[in-house]
């Protein structure tokens, strides 16, 4: 008895403990195999606001204006043309914002941390890594 | 509706900062913050972990916050930055 009502109160708190575990409870399992072979279609992947040549949001456009500058082949999906992804995105990484860049399958961060890296040079040299 | 103040005293209260500086550019569209931190706790961090640190210390207003600009740094980088500009 003790032991179920251990499991319920653990269940109950959930929610606060959202934050932490959001990736685990928050992204069904479809979206999460789906997001898993978008993460992957190409070395760079990027969701983000609008189109690379029709960007909606200038935090999605600087995002693209740095990769153009680099020269980068990638992937682009446009969170706008689906409410669903836009929110499945989010709780998969646990992010709250778009854009996010994925570099080799791993998320990298959003426009503050790609413009960052970009002035510091760590980007090109990710970007060198994956050839 | 989420002000400049609550956002800074929210990031001051998680983080710390030896400087921080909030300046809101809502433009209309909805609240909107240029955050620039100076903490001690982002040493040996790499920059997606400073900015989950800040987005944690943001828990629930990050929701209502349309747009946030995020710059973190370490005090020695801060000098850096400071005294080259």
């Amino acid at each position: 008895m003790s032991l179920l009502s251990s499991l319920v109160r653990t269940i109950g708190r959930v929610p606060v403990a959202r934050t932490q575990f959001a990736a685990l409870f928050s992204t069904s399992p479809e979206w999460k195999d789906k997001l898993d072979k978008m993460v992957s279609s190409n070395k760079v992947v990027v969701f983000m606001k609008g189109v690379p040549n029709a960007p909606r949001c200038g935090f999605s456009n600087a995002v693209t204006q740095v990769l153009r500058m680099h020269g980068v082949d990638y992937d682009a999906y446009d969170v706008l043309s689906d409410e669903d992804l836009r929110q499945a995105v989010k709780d998969y990484t646990n992010w709250p914002t778009i854009p996010q860049i994925y570099i080799n399958g791993q998320f990298v961060g959003g426009c503050d941390i790609i413009l960052q890296m970009h002035k510091t040079g760590e980007l090109i040299e990710m970007l060198k890594q994956i050839g | 509706m989420v002000s400049e103040e609550l956002v800074h005293n929210l990031i001051k209260e998680k983080l710390q900062p030896s400087h921080l500086t909030v300046e809101d550019v809502s433009d209309g569209c909805g609240a909107k913050f240029n955050c620039v931190i100076v903490s001690s706790q982002f040493e040996g961090k790499p920059l997606l972990e400073r900015h989950r640190m800040v987005h944690s210390a943001l828990e629930g207003i990050i929701s209502s916050i349309h747009a946030l600009t995020i710059k973190t740094y370490t005090a020695e980088q801060f000098n850096k930055i400071s005294s080259s500009s």
